[in-house]
């Protein structure tokens, strides 16, 4: 299966490295550099890469490559999605899963791989099975450690990859018993220039944060959970009663954990928080472009529109923005071209809008496309789809958890075509 | 200075004393700028006796392995810390001796005991974790070691520690590939195990090693059907793929009917093959009369087929994209047509994922849309393209776009495609306009509009836009060109402006080859060609030639000059493809004397109709590769890349599946993480993860609560309203089980009836029938199994039939020498190879001996103390055992007990007496057992039916039950004409073992070799009646079938000594004895102290009969 890991940052340096069979030279990382040279964007390196004697299988996160050595036949998406895992882990263990995070912790980091991994197999992946083993460093422990010489390698085996509910650790104990669900829903969308839908979907997530003692069983059920249509589990959700009642019940790990993401079917209708009235425009032969945007709420159900951030792509031909915005900042980079607009709260009395001139390269032709608006928002206390939470219902345990369900709307990719 | 320091890194072991030696270049000391040292300084940090100190210095050392720095040189400092007690440490070592070991061979032997010691550590996570680090060291001297711990712990009663030992297999295969025969023995073995920690391990195992090995699944496969959903989620995508390929190979295709129906006659073959899919379910004696039944049915899926299908499903759910993809490829290559339409939601929210993973799954939807079409048209719009999508995303959803544009979407498609021309990202936009091209060649009532809007391109500003027009047009307008006159007009003006050379090709290539439709133009586009034809790249240039050759042919008058002018400029060109093709052509076209016959049907080679492209999508037949495949990604065949088998045209025998406990319903499903043990649904404590060969979930007889296996009391921990969830959800399972016991019990009834009819010699047959089916259906490396039909044959043929029904004459030993002498090899084999396979090299010799005096010595009752010494202890005493009550039974009381007499028909059994009295006023008849349920693995013989009861009688019979060496229940109804009674049989611990003959100094040695894990010793007051030789010996005899070691010189535990007074130096008691199936040695040791003090130690490498046996004389000897 996966034969070594390198880990690649931005100038493409090769600051890890991590062997599980025999070693792999770090040379077979010229063919990724090679792959990363053709490339024009740093996420157009192809995933996979075969080179005469191995493949290569990288993910881009947090600017940093995570190149897997391969050597014979594998899943891709195997090797992709364990990936993606070790760097959740990482991002789990350090807060932030950077070059320099990776760098001060490379002994932890060692340890980690060492214990996902078993001969390029994945062995423990589970976050609290991980955490049992080796410990998280906190500033607290850290310090601790280099007073005492004690050590981040957990004293006790790991017994919880024994146990028969893999994902919780055993003997976990709270003073306070809390379990907080967030229901987090983001609008995919492409509204095209005359404003009407062209596709929109809603995706959601169920994320939760459960600190109880014990061995809590949980079941949490719904109002209306038809509108679910799609859904992937933790691997902790019985399956099979929520396929007979659409209950969900389940002994949940402890910590932090995606308990569901799920899918509001594109057949039903989605609203559409805020609307865009835009004039952009730029005329040939002329070194001016008018550029003029007005944002206004549109089916909100009351509730405000919050955090709109407004961002755009413009085109290689603009040399500068020379524009007002009537609420927020607004940054234009010369360099990529980007244009950012951080609106903050929409006042539906007083629209925000975001008017004035581009300045366009002297005696190059009109840009024959318009720039597309991506548009970020929140929207506190509503779940888009009208999903709710009916009970959460604790079972096998005595006392009684404090618990708490927050909504939140996201546009997630939200474009609008001008 | 680094290249010196690189110098000293290449020499590696060599601790140079001269020069200071720097181990990394200061500058990229980032990770430890603190204080970065000479590795000497390491050195003494590592020899030093504080861990704090050894501790930094293997985080420096781990650090530069990191950095891929070489620190091969300090090999000899870190791998004395391998024994520390640190554990960071002890981590942090083995992190650098698996990284270097392969580098310094002799000197990474040192560390190998540690190793094969922390192999027999009581405690399972030590075990695992040093068959872990023994088996990444990659040093062949050790292959052996390897290989035995391997053995080992694939028998280990820890799951954890077998999955370990699946993980091993492959590293040892990979390092020497000679042992591949003795690990697919092993594969065989774990893959017969029935935890979900192991499963996904052994799959990966097998893939690696024998993937070839299609058969070795078979007796596995439901079992890996049905605990699918509970393995870890990288053992499901491993457990899915390979079981993809299974089912293409044993399974008919089924969409058969479908392509038949189509071709409008489906052959007798197919009647004929689908009649085996029917037979499936059905026991082989009705075979033949339901085949011919069936006949003439429709394609009847395979219920195991089915079952596949089923199990699956729910992971489309999963979180894990791997899985889903997994899932979908297998719906793909193996479910209906109608049902693979479930993976397309499930597909479609991976695009919602990471961009890579996007871009897999992209991949294998382009593949699955030129088939299925269907199947993802619900969700075009989710292949839509946003701005921000990386290019090579981009390109995909365009493909997939594409595959799914049909007559009644195509407009909504081509609207969505014009947005696309617009975009900044122009490689995307050359995409777009090839995709168009293709909707347009796949579409005929588009193709005009395409046509219209892809002209209009060409006065795009861009030129890479307008170039790919024109190549796409080019491609469109080979289908009508007559209509298109006006279009290639406009594309001839444009060679004054298009520059991209592949573009000018094209319309060179139009206009020459549709030169009657542009007469007037063409041999003006020439004139201009050859003025420029010097500058042109070389695919123009050849274009040029072509036209200059077409116009030359057609309209000669014309053009004749300027082709003439051309092709001496080609003479000259630097390209030799040019030259080549000039010369070439001027010899064809240009009429000489010396021109050949060729010159004739120039016109014919040139101006010949030529077929119109055919657009086709690059993914176009890459399902013949397994989707999801790194190879179908690549489109190439990746190394160690399993074909796909082709559907084979008539399935293969579906009962090699068929295994013994065919109750293996689906009872796995989220709630229960454990299994279900369907035979013995009483004890809560029974599901566990119990393996192949423990089996110490269930309690002893004595009953006290606590159990001492570490594994069981994990598996106690779920809390209480799991359980009471199992329940209410388990419903449907058991609705299923009881379908399957109606079935059961209506065979059983059916062979009943065709039993009566027949005579007792039948019965013989018959026996022997099911004995060789049962045999059949055992894994075929199963050698007991093996061995004990045809020794059971043998003994048929050889006793007469009477034989198994009466009551078992124990064999008499065979003379003691040679058995003594097999039974000590066989224990050292044991010992080093951890395999039940010994025993029936034993036993056969046992047991022939044995069968050819039962025939003479029927009906005499001898004991195994008639030949042994005297020593050995009376078995008088033997305790009997309720079966069956008098009152629940109606007047029918049945009473066993164990007559610890070798049960003649077969070695491996524990002979059971039963004693039947007919307590009621009416007779019973036919009294037989029926519906066996045992845990697999276990078999029973039953006794031969009694046909009639009178009131007020009483009988005995004898059946023969094989525990397999646990203390499982045998559950069975027994059945009279009128009731039947549910009952089981469960064995005390000290029933399942055979007295042995050893000498004194035999049972020290072999003691000597079941030490460590394999020892359990108690230490305990002996009971005050209890003190005398005489009482001790006879409690333990009766509390197991054990004989009595005599000891030798010690002339105080002679028989014939006077019991009463403590003898002088405390005497110690020896019992031996072997367990029954697997003839593992169990030797149990009474040392006597003062005052009543003794210890009791109990040496037998089956630790769960040992830790039972311990508990249950503990007992016999305390009361």
């Amino acid at each position: 299966m996966i034969h070594s890991l390198f880990l690649v940052n931005a100038s493409g340096d090769i600051f890890l490295e991590k062997h599980w069979k025999s070693v792999v030279s770090r040379s077979v990382c010229d063919y990724f550099f090679e792959a990363q040279e053709r490339a024009t964007e740093p996420e157009n390196v192809p995933p996979v890469i075969s080179t005469p004697h191995h493949y290569l299988i990288s993910v881009l996160r947090h600017r940093i490559y995570f190149v897997a050595v391969i050597q014979s036949e594998v899943p891709p998406l195997f090797v992709i999605e364990f990936l993606h895992r070790v760097v959740d882990t990482f991002q789990d263990y350090f807060g932030v899963c950077t070059e320099a995070a990776i760098k001060d912790n490379v002994v932890v980091v060692y340890e980690l791989l060492e214990e996902m991994l078993d001969n390029g197999f994945p062995l423990a992946t589970e976050s609290n099975i991980l955490k049992e083993l080796i410990k998280p460093p906190t500033i607290l422990r850290t310090m601790v450690n280099t007073i005492t010489g004690s050590t981040n390698v957990g004293e006790q085996l790991p017994t919880g990859q024994l146990s028969v509910v893999p994902w919780r650790r055993t003997g976990v104990k709270y003073t306070n018993n809390e379990a907080y669900f967030d229901v987090v829903e983001e609008i995919d969308a492409i509204i095209d220039k005359s404003g009407s839908t062209i596709t929109a979907e809603i995706q959601g997530v169920i994320d939760a944060c459960v600190k109880l003692t014990g061995m809590p069983d949980l079941t949490l059920s719904f109002m209306n959970p038809r509108l679910l249509d799609d859904v992937s589990f933790h691997p902790c959700v019985r399956f099979k009663r929520w396929e007979a009642e659409r209950i969900l019940s389940f002994i949940p790990p402890d910590g932090n954990f995606r308990l569901l993401s799920y899918h509001v079917s594109s057949q039903n209708l989605v609203a559409i928080p805020v609307y865009v009235k835009h004039n952009i425009t730029f005329r040939e032969g002329s070194s001016q472009g008018r550029f003029d945007l007005t944002l206004g709420p549109k089916q909100t159900m009351g509730k405000a529109v919050e955090a709109v951030l407004v961002s755009s792509q413009l085109p290689r031909g603009v040399l500068n923005a020379n524009l007002n915005p009537s609420q927020g900042t607004y940054t234009f980079d010369p360099v990529t071209k980007l244009l950012t607009w951080d609106v903050g709260k929409i006042n539906p009395q007083k629209l925000p809008s975001l008017k004035g001139t581009m300045s366009l390269q002297a005696g190059a032709s009109k840009p024959d496309e318009n720039p597309t608006i991506n548009i970020q928002l929140k929207i506190q206390q509503m779940a888009i789809s009208g999903l709710k939470v009916n009970r959460l219902d604790m079972y096998g345990e005595k006392y009684k958890p404090f618990k708490g369900i927050k909504y939140m709307t996201k546009a997630g990719k939200f474009q609008v075509r001008t | 200075m680094s290249a010196s320091s690189a110098f000293n890194d290449e020499k590696g072991g060599s601790s140079s004393v001269g020069e200071p030696e720097y181990g990394h270049d200061p500058a990229s000391g980032g990770i430890f700028s603190s204080d970065y040292k000479r590795h000497d300084d390491l050195k003494e940090m590592l020899d030093s006796n504080k861990d704090a100190l050894k501790l930094e210095a293997m985080k420096r050392i781990v650090a530069m392995i990191a950095r891929g720095k070489n620190a091969s040189d300090l090999f000899p400092a870190v791998v004395k810390n391998v024994a520390c007690k640190n554990i960071e440490v002890k981590k942090l070592v083995y992190v650098y001796l698996v990284r270097y070991a392969e580098e310094q061979q002799d000197l990474a032997l040192l560390s190998i005991s540690t190793f094969q010691r922390g192999l027999k550590d009581p405690n399972q996570l030590i075990r695992a974790s040093a068959l872990r680090v023994l088996s990444s060291i990659r040093v062949t001297i050790i292959v052996p070691i390897m290989m035995l711990a391997i053995k080992e712990a694939a028998s280990d009663m820890s799951p954890y520690v077998r999955k370990t030992a699946a993980h091993a297999i492959p590293k040892l295969y990979s390092l020497d590939p000679e042992q591949k025969d003795q690990l697919i023995e092993v594969i065989e073995k774990l893959l017969a195990d029935k935890t979900t920690l192991v499963a996904g391990s052994v799959v990966m195992a097998f893939e690696e090693v024998c993937p070839e090995r299609i058969d070795l699944i078979h007796k596995n496969y439901r079992k890996l059907c049905n605990l699918l959903i509970d393995v870890e989620e990288w053992g499901q995508v491993v457990i899915i793929n390979m079981l993809t390929r299974y089912a293409r190979t044993q399974f008919l295709n089924p969409n058969i009917n479908e392509s038949l129906l189509e071709e409008g006659g489906g052959g007798d073959k197919t009647f004929y093959c689908s009649d085996e899919d029917e037979d499936e379910d059905e026991e082989k004696e009705k075979q033949a009369e339901v085949s011919a039944l069936a006949k003439r049915k429709p394609y009847v899926m395979d219920p195991d087929h089915r079952l596949l299908l089923r199990n699956t499903k729910p992971l489309l759910q999963s979180r894990n994209a791997a899985v889903v993809m997994a899932v979908a490829q297998l719906y793909f290559h193996l479910a209906p047509k109608a049902e693979v339409g479930v993976i397309a939601k499930a597909l479609v929210r991976l695009l919602r994922s990471h961009s890579e993973v996007q871009f897999v799954v992209l991949q294998n939807v382009a593949t699955m849309t030129i088939k299925r079409r269907g199947m993802f048209e619900p969700y075009l719009k989710s292949f839509y393209i946003r701005s921000t999508d990386p290019t090579q995303i981009k390109i995909l959803k365009l493909e997939v776009l594409t595959n799914l544009a049909n007559e009644t979407n195509i407009s909504t498609i081509l609207r969505e495609f014009q947005t696309y021309i617009k975009s900044m990202d122009k490689d995307f936009v050359a995409a777009t306009i090839q995709a168009i091209g293709r909707c347009a060649t796949n579409i005929g009532e588009v193709r005009d509009t395409c046509l219209n809007g892809l002209v209009q391109l060409l006065s795009n500003r861009d030129e890479l836009v307008v170039a790919e027009s024109v190549v796409v047009i080019k491609k469109l307008l080979q289908m009508q060109p007559e209509k298109h006159s006006d279009i290639i007009k406009h594309m001839a003006k444009l060679t004054d402006n298009i520059q991209v050379p592949m573009a000018r090709a094209s319309i060179l290539w139009l206009i020459g080859e549709y030169c009657e439709h542009v007469p007037k133009i063409a041999p003006d586009v020439l004139r201009k060609m050859a003025k420029s034809f010097t500058n042109e790249e070389d695919i123009v240039k050849l274009q040029i030639i072509n036209l200059a050759a077409k116009l030359y042919l057609t309209n000669s008058k014309q053009t004749k000059l300027l082709t003439q002018y051309v092709l001496n400029l080609a003479k000259y060109d630097q390209n030799y493809d040019i030259r080549d093709r000039a010369r070439f052509i001027r010899q064809l076209i240009v009429p000489t004397e010396k021109s050949g016959a060729l010159s004739k049907y120039a016109k014919k080679l040139f101006l010949a109709l030529k077929p119109a492209p055919v657009l086709e999508s690059p993914f176009k037949d890459r399902d013949h590769f397994q989707l999801g495949s790194l190879s179908h990604l690549l489109n190439a065949k990746a190394g160690g890349y399993q074909e796909l088998p082709d559907w084979p045209e008539s399935a293969p025998d579906p009962s090699v599946r068929n295994v013994e406990v065919p109750e293996w319903t689906k009872c796995s499903s989220r709630e229960k993480r454990k299994e279900k043990k369907v035979e013995k649904p009483f004890y809560s404590d029974s599901e566990g993860e119990s393996g192949p060969t423990e089996s110490a979930d269930s309690e002893p007889d004595t009953g006290s609560g606590s159990e001492s296996v570490s594994v069981s009391v994990e598996s106690g921990s779920p809390s209480d309203s799991e359980e009471s969830e199992e329940s209410s959800e388990s419903d449907e399972d058991e609705e299923e089980e009881e379908k399957e016991k109606k079935k059961k019990k209506k065979e059983i009834k059916q062979m009943q009836a065709s039993e009566s009819e027949q005579s007792s010699e039948d019965d013989r047959k018959r026996d022997r029938k099911i004995k060789e089916q049962k045999s059949n259906s055992e894994s075929e490396s199963d050698e007991d199994s093996e061995s004990e039909s045809s020794q059971s044959e043998s003994s048929d043929t050889e006793s007469e039939v009477e034989v198994k029904k009466k009551k078992k004459v124990s064999e008499p030993k065979p003379p003691s020498k040679p058995l003594k002498k097999e039974k000590k090899e066989m224990s050292l084999l044991d010992l080093d190879d951890f395999e039940p396979t010994p025993s029936p090299q034993v036993t056969p010799v046992n047991t022939f001996l044995s069968n050819s005096l039962v025939t003479d010595l029927e009906g005499l009752s001898l004991s195994d103390s008639v030949l042994s010494p005297a020593t050995i202890a009376p078995s008088s005493a033997l305790k009997n055992y309720e079966l069956l009550h008098r009152i629940t039974g109606e007047g029918l009381s049945v009473e066993y007990c164990f007559s610890r007499q070798a049960f003649s028909p077969d070695a491996n059994m524990v002979a059971v007496q039963m004693h039947f009295t007919n307590n009621a006023t009416s007779d019973t008849k036919n009294l037989h057992i029926e519906d066996v349920k045992l845990q697999s693995g276990m078999r029973v013989k039953e006794f031969a039916e009694i046909e009639l009861l009178p009131a007020g009688e009483a009988t005995t019979a004898v059946m023969g039950v094989d525990f397999c060496d646990s203390t499982q229940a045998a559950n069975f109804q027994l059945c009279t004409h009128t009731r039947k009674f549910f009952v089981s049989i469960q064995p005390p611990v000290g029933e399942l073992m055979r007295p042995v003959f050893l000498t004194e100094n035999e049972f020290k040695k072999e003691q000597s070799q079941l030490m460590g894990m394999n020892e359990i010793s108690e230490n305990l007051t002996l009971d005050a009646k209890c003190r005398n030789e005489h009482a001790i010996v006879q409690r333990v005899t009766t509390a197991a079938n054990l004989s009595r070691v005599p000891c030798g010189s010690d002339k105080e535990c002679s028989p014939a000594a006077p019991p009463p007074p403590p003898p002088h130096p405390h005497p110690v008691y020896r019992f031996a004895g072997k367990t029954v199936t697997s003839g593992s040695l169990v030797l149990a040791t009474v040392a006597t102290k003062d005052e009543g003090a003794a210890q009791l130690t109990v040496n037998c490498e089956k630790m769960v009969i040992g830790t039972m046996l311990v508990k249950d004389l503990l007992l016999a000897l305390t009361q």
